[in-house]
């Protein structure tokens, strides 16, 4: 058991930041609608508007993976960590 | 067209199979005793994981997919395609807050959202008033199933001209609905999934790759597309659609997807199946199968722009958009394989629409006949009620198939979700914080929800002046652009609940009792075992998630 006194562990981490900004993407490419809404650049045939938003399920679903893989990674180091310090649950 | 009889008879071979496959489960693995509801409603909590699989799988491909979604892309063009956006950004959504309420489901018991209202906020009303839209919102989304069914039945010629036989595939899908759920609960839908997977699945796979190819690659089907877009509505004296979003139309665009994906797991069916989950695990299932229906549910409603490149409904009167996808299958299939598509489209419909009136059916029996009426009602008294009630959220819903304009059938499930939106601030505010006060989300609830059917009940269908609910979406005050009704009235609801918590707090209104504490909403299996006496979370549970 560490001496430590019951210290909070920080709430804003470079992980969890990179979290927010992988889950907030999707959000923001597939909200802004005018950065999307054109014809052109067509790829075999299909407009832009359509296949742009199409990669987009590949994209989002790599990057909430991502995140989810991230954020558990580190959620079990807190853990690891509250545990060291004497069983502090909070 | 004369009546297709090879497709019907292949249609019917797999209803009748599934009916049979319906009530054998009803005796299947029976359960000791079968009044009790945890037994009808859910399937006595025993399902292993491989039908959770099919279940879970299954459940996305709903008439949302194959017949709402393309009837709006083939109406009116590019806006129909917000349900992509819809469903990718329904899973960072996910992600945010379903296991904060998987956590607390577990720590405290709750299995619908209006447990957690009330023991959060320790508020009946509150409670009540999440189970009051929860039930109002399944219906008109039972309505959509309804109509796929209708939009099936219709292109096989099932019904006549007369007034009675207009009616008529309305009516025999109502009827096999109802029967279904009221002999078996879920243990109906649970083995009736093995034989619809395989067909959606089938079907899904033959439409996007075959119809392309038949008729000529994309760049062909997207140019027959812009052609009919770009000609005037003798309805309406404006053009039909346009093949991309203009500046007009971005904003209705992006709340309509917004709005539909934060509603998604407010409702009774997929909240409930979350909950009620084994362990975290259902997060990750969910993350697993989403994307590759979001995939799926992009190519299929490109199938509205193929069914204009096949000439589908093409100089037809008052066109039926519903009717696009099952007669675009009818031309390009094979009779025995067009049949294999529609009973893929009528029983796809039927398995999510009796899994929702079952939950709004558990919601009421639990939140409001057992809280409010009856606290001493027997198992079996209870199992009465709850099928009694799915009976008349099925009733409720042939009641909106009916009475509101059914030029795109998409409309019914946006009115559920202007009014489910409403349960937002409570519910997923409430997993974050205490702060709003218990009167004050009462009261932007209420709000919200008289906003919003008061403007969903002044759209007028288009070329339709004076009609009622006819779209989902209008003016958004003070922005003065279009966008979903259900969005606006979450942003006053959301107001009202702020401005009247500083209000309340300031005048030191009581304030209810909460029950959870911040461990709840973080605790994971591993980290103790489940409060004893517990019984709602016991060996795993299908978690079904619709569109």
């Amino acid at each position: 058991m560490s001496e430590l006194p019951e210290a909070k562990l920080p709430l804003v981490t470079p992980v969890r930041v990179i979290c927010a900004v992988l889950l907030a993407a999707p959000f923001v490419a597939l909200l802004w609608v005018g950065s999307y809404s054109t014809p052109t650049p067509a790829f075999v045939g299909i407009p832009f508007f359509y296949w742009y938003q199409l990669l987009w399920v590949v994209l989002s679903a790599l990057m909430t993976g991502g995140a989810y893989v991230l954020f558990t990674r580190e959620e079990k180091q807190r853990k690891a960590l509250r545990v060291a310090r004497g069983g502090d649950q909070a | 067209m004369k009546t297709d009889w090879t497709a019907l008879s292949v249609f019917i071979l797999f209803f009748l199979l599934v009916t049979v496959i319906g009530f054998v489960a009803a005796r299947w693995r029976r359960p000791d005793n079968a009044e009790h509801l945890d037994e009808w409603g859910l399937g006595g909590r025993s399902f292993g994981t491989v039908i959770s699989w099919f279940l879970l799988g299954g459940d996305l491909y709903t008439a949302y997919t194959f017949i709402a979604v393309p009837a709006l892309i083939y109406g009116v063009g590019a806006q129909g395609f917000y349900a992509v956006p819809y469903t990718i950004i329904a899973w960072p959504l996910v992600f945010l807050f379903l296991p904060r309420l998987w956590s607390v489901a577990r720590s405290k018991g709750y299995v619908t959202l209006a447990d957690f209202a009330r023991g959060r906020y320790g508020s009946k009303s509150v409670a009540v008033a999440v189970a009051l839209t929860g039930i109002l919102a399944t219906m008109p989304y039972i309505a959509l199933q309804l109509v796929g069914i209708q939009a099936v039945l219709d292109t096989l010629h099932v019904g006549g001209g007369s007034s009675f036989g207009k009616d008529l595939p309305l009516l025999i899908a109502f009827a096999v609905l109802a029967a279904y759920t009221y002999s078996s609960g879920l243990r109906a839908p649970a083995l009736i999934a093995f034989v619809k997977d395989t067909l959606v699945y089938v079907v899904v796979l033959v439409a996007i790759i075959y119809i392309p190819i038949r008729l000529g690659g994309y760049g062909h089907i997207f140019h027959d597309a812009a052609t009919a877009m770009a000609r005037t509505n003798p309805a309406t004296g404006k053009p039909r659609g346009s093949m991309i979003p203009g500046p007009q139309a971005q904003w209705s665009y992006a709340t309509l997807a917004l709005g539909s994906a934060m509603a998604l797991f407010m409702y009774p069916h997929s909240a409930t199946g979350v909950m009620a989950a084994k362990n975290r695990l259902t997060v990750r299932r969910n993350l697993a199968v989403m994307p590759a229906y979001s995939l799926m549910l992009g190519l299929l409603s490109l199938l509205g722009f193929m069914a204009i490149s096949a000439g589908v409904g093409k100089g037809v009167k008052g066109y039926n958009s519903q009717l696009a996808i099952p007669q675009l299958f009818q031309q390009m299939f094979p009779s025995w394989f067009a049949g294999v598509a529609f009973a893929a489209i009528g029983i796809g419909a039927l398995v999510p629409a009796a899994i929702m009136s079952i939950a709004a059916a558990n919601l009421f029996t639990r939140n409001i006949y057992k809280d409010l009426l009856k606290p001493d009602a027997t198992p079996a008294q209870e199992t009465k009620v709850a099928k009694l009630v799915s009976l008349v959220v099925k009733l409720g819903a042939l009641g909106f198939v009916l009475g509101i304009d059914k030029q795109f059938s998409i409309n019914l499930q946006l009115l559920g979700g202007i009014w489910i939106l409403q349960t937002f601030p409570a519910i997923v505010g409430g997993l974050f914080t205490r702060w709003f006060h218990r009167w004050a989300l009462l009261a932007g609830w209420a709000a919200g929800m008289s906003y919003g059917t008061w403007k969903a009940y002044g759209v007028a269908a288009a070329g339709k002046p004076g009609s009622h609910f006819g779209g989902s979406a209008a003016n958004i005050p003070v922005i003065g652009q279009i966008g979903y009704i259900g969005v606006t009235a979450l942003a006053l609801n959301l107001a009202v609940a702020v401005v009247l918590t500083l209000v309340l707090k300031a005048v030191k209104s009581p304030e209810g009792v909460d029950e959870t504490v911040t461990a709840d909403y973080t605790a994971d299996v591993e980290d103790e075992t489940p409060i004893s006496g517990d019984p709602e979370h016991g060996p795993e549970v299908i978690a079904p998630v619709t569109t």
